[in-house]
């Protein structure tokens, strides 16, 4: 019988087809997906990379809300002229918190892995405002709005504790605190600043929409922002640490 | 009432008292709008269902008349309407989108009109929304014809394309009011993806159930494709969407996967959306499609046997190649180009198993443009499938990732070959479907393909070149061995190019527009019908 005459028995057999189809479409992804849980070269062992601050994950929300990842990717390659322009190569580390990952797939706007520390939060605050203000050639929407709307964090303890749950590890105190740490951080001069960075290690409190009168979805997302690629130290990390 | 009826009318009436307690207490009220959206479209069912019990005589609509299968066409007629709709608005939604990135202004400040939810619009738009309905359309009718033999399910293809649907207005309306996951292609939050789970499992159960009802003896080509689609569509919408909500009254949800990993899941998922919903279900239409209307079989059974098999496995391979350089492992990137360029071989083969199905027929090329619509798609989908695997050579791929062409890529699949095997196909169903003897006017489809035709050769060669010259730009270097350009001058650069894309985007709309009025006088002949000129002879070539 040749082997054409054998594939009659799918042609001519619904259950059997759809079995077949099943074993075919599962392979290529077990083979490529199911590793990466488990090879430890996946992610490399590095200091520095901690969750995000209460603040900073509201901050996460609005740019995933906005669609910043449509435009900006947030993955430096290991080419030459990306680590020339961006920074050091993004590490699978760095963002090992992040649920959903924001690598983006376009670069209409500059990559923003590393954008933390490259401006001032007044440039931030002026450029989501209107971009053109400082950036006179850019094709990017002004987001008015963000300045003008009140960070909604009632809920912030609950998106740690789901966190939490998937493994981030949130803290009982981390989660506790989630709400007023999101306000201390978004003011200058909280009392509790200290507190919050003993927590979250080097998490900076400051009114990052320079309106110290309320905290704004502006005060979230300048934060999220400015703490893009700023975990690691990379004058003290050391790539060969992690070939193995 | 049937046991379906009975179930569905209670199932209906317990989501609409979940909807209204989630209403009550959503934590925002963009969610609160959509639990009421829920809530009253479940209401909407209970009594559709109902009053259609009353309505319809009691015996079910009998299997076969006079010994002919009694088909169900009126679910394939609602989608392909929806399909018409649906293209419009997101050819509409994509047009603007490019208008925004030519002028920033367009974006109005407004925060349900800034690029960055438009965009997530408009690809959803063109893909599930249109692309969607184009499937379920010819999946419904072309598995119906092939199997002689009528729908399964009473109601359930009914809950199939009108909860597909509602799906599609829950994900739309949610991108505009901020409620995205941000994965692209996969942006609408958990309950609308629960929502669609239940659906996806309908539309699997009628699919399959009228393949087993049938009184062919062979399952016909097509309905392979249409049934890997569907599996496979299954599998990774389960997969790539796996989170948490926040709270029941949260439209916020995380998901389990997380950096890495998420990354592989995402393009594991985005690629083979591509690969399955975009290409694996227009295969079909290509198979059942083209045959019928060049009145020749297929070229080649066994052809179609290898391209089957080697398609579906090859393609769940490839999504690794949107990740190249990245942190994802080197050995995950490698097979994903390895993969992604065996891969060339089957897409080509169905390609010439397309288009060699016309021999014997070339000459109707000249005289049928509805025929030519259909082989010009699979044309495209040849040109797609070489670019794609080019692509996704490292070294080309450090060039290309990230800028436009990748976009113009995507696009002359989308448009050429997406668009025209859908434009074809509904030319041959809305006279199948509404037994109209013809099309309006032949002469219109001639007008909208060479008018889209024009639109995508601007828009991809737009893409090409701006994606190009910005890619070589990022990594220009100065004699002194500096980075030549600032990123905001390669941004500049972008202006015509997105100028002259946003004009193909204009002609391809304006296609499908010509495409409308057609179809319309087609169902509506009215009394100005096209009075058929005396037959011209063509010139012999």
């Amino acid at each position: 019988m040749s082997l054409w005459k054998r594939h009659t028995i799918f042609e001519t057999n619904s259950i059997i087809l759809v079995i077949g189809v099943l074993v075919v479409i599962a392979i290529g992804g077990l083979v490529e997906i199911a590793p990466l849980f488990y090879l430890k070269t996946t992610i490399e062992k590095v200091e520095g990379v901690r969750p995000y601050t209460p603040l900073e994950l509201a901050g996460r929300n609005i740019y995933v809300r906005e669609g910043c990842y449509n435009c900006h990717s947030q993955m430096i390659r290991t080419l030459r002229d990306e680590v020339e322009r961006y920074g050091h190569y993004s590490l699978a580390a760095e963002s090992m918190y992040d649920r959903p990952f924001q690598w983006g797939s376009k670069r209409t706007g500059p990559d923003l892995a590393r954008v933390g520390g490259k401006y001032s939060d007044d440039w931030h605050r002026d450029h989501l405002a209107a971009p053109k203000s400082v950036v006179p050639g850019t094709v990017m929407p002004s987001y008015p709005w963000l300045a003008r709307t009140e960070l909604d964090v009632s809920h912030i303890a609950d998106d740690l504790k789901v966190q939490a749950a998937l493994g981030v590890p949130y803290t009982a105190e981390m989660i506790a605190k989630a709400q007023s740490d999101a306000l201390t951080q978004g003011s200058a001069d909280a009392p509790d600043a200290a507190e919050l960075a003993r927590r979250y290690p080097k998490a900076q409190s400051r009114d990052y929409d320079g309106n110290p009168g309320r905290l704004s979805e502006a005060d979230a997302l300048i934060a999220y922002l400015q703490v893009l690629g700023q975990m690691v130290d990379f004058k003290l990390y050391n790539d060969k640490a992690n070939i193995r | 009432m049937t046991l379906g009826e009975g179930i569905a009318a209670l199932a209906f009436v317990a989501l609409a008292i979940v909807s209204i307690a989630v209403a009550a207490n959503a934590y925002t009220p963009e969610y609160a709008f959509h639990a009421w959206l829920f809530a009253l479209a479940s209401a909407a069912g209970v009594f559709t269902i109902v009053n259609r019990y009353y309505d319809r005589p009691t015996e079910l609509p009998p299997l076969t008349i006079d010994g002919k299968p009694n088909y169900n066409m009126g679910p394939v007629k609602f989608a392909t309407v929806a399909a018409v709709v649906w293209g419009i608005a997101g050819f509409a939604v994509g047009l603007w989108a490019a208008l925004e990135l030519a002028f920033p202004v367009l974006n109005f400040d407004l925060p349900w009109l800034s690029f960055g939810r438009i965009r997530p619009l408009h690809t959803s738009a063109v893909i599930f929304a249109f692309g969607g309905n184009v499937l379920l359309a010819t999946s419904f009718y072309v598995v119906q014809r092939t199997c002689r033999a009528r729908l399964a399910g009473d109601i359930a293809p009914w809950f199939v394309v009108l909860g597909y649907n509602f799906f599609i207005v829950i994900a739309g309306t949610g991108y505009v009011l901020g409620i995205t996951q941000s994965k692209e292609y996969a942006e609408p939050e958990w309950y609308a993806d629960l929502w669609l789970t239940v659906v996806w499992v309908a539309y699997f159960l009628v699919f399959l159930g009228t393949i087993m009802r049938r009184s062919e003896p062979h399952i016909y080509v097509a309905n392979w494709f249409y049934l890997a689609f569907i599996l496979t569509i299954a599998m990774l919408h389960l997969g790539n969407n796996a989170a948490i909500p926040v709270s029941l009254y949260s439209p916020k949800s995380y998901i389990v996967w997380s950096g890495v990993q998420d990354a592989m899941v995402q393009w594991w998922y985005g690629h083979n959306a591509v690969g399955f919903f975009l290409t694996a279900g227009f295969l079909a239409i290509m198979y059942y499609f083209i045959p019928k209307r060049a009145d020749r079989p297929i070229y080649s059974y066994r052809l179609s046997i290898i391209h089957f098999w080697s398609l579906i496995f090859l393609y769940i391979w490839a999504g690794p190649h949107h990740l190249h350089y990245t942190a994802l492992p080197d050995w995950a990137q490698t097979l994903g180009m390895t993969f992604s360029i065996m891969l060339w071989m089957p897409s080509w083969g169905g390609m010439i198993n397309g288009i060699m199905t016309l021999s014997g027929a070339w000459d109707k090329l000249r005289t049928d443009p509805v025929l030519r619509m259909l082989v010009v798609s699979v044309a495209f989908y040849g040109m797609a499938t070489f670019e794609g695997p080019l692509m996704s050579v490292k070294a080309v791929n450090s060039l290309s990732h990230y800028t436009d062409w990748t976009v113009g890529h995507v696009h002359s699949g989308a448009l050429g070959w997406v668009g025209y095997v859908s434009f074809g196909a509904i030319y041959c169903l809305v006279p199948w479907l509404w037994n109209r003897e013809r099309l309006y006017s032949l002469k219109l489809v001639n007008w909208h393909f060479w008018i889209s035709t024009i639109g995508i050769v601007l828009y991809i060669s737009a893409m090409w070149v701006s994606g190009i010259l910005q890619g070589l730009m990022w990594r220009a270097y100065t004699k002194l061995g500096f980075l030549e350009y600032s990123f905001i001058e390669t941004v500049e650069a972008m202006h015509p190019f997105y100028v002259i894309r946003a004009l193909g985007g204009a002609l391809f709309l304006a296609g499908a527009l010509i495409m409308v009025w057609n179809l319309w006088r087609t169902v509506n002949p009215g009394t100005a019908r096209e009075t058929a000129a005396a037959p011209v002879l063509a010139p012999a070539e």
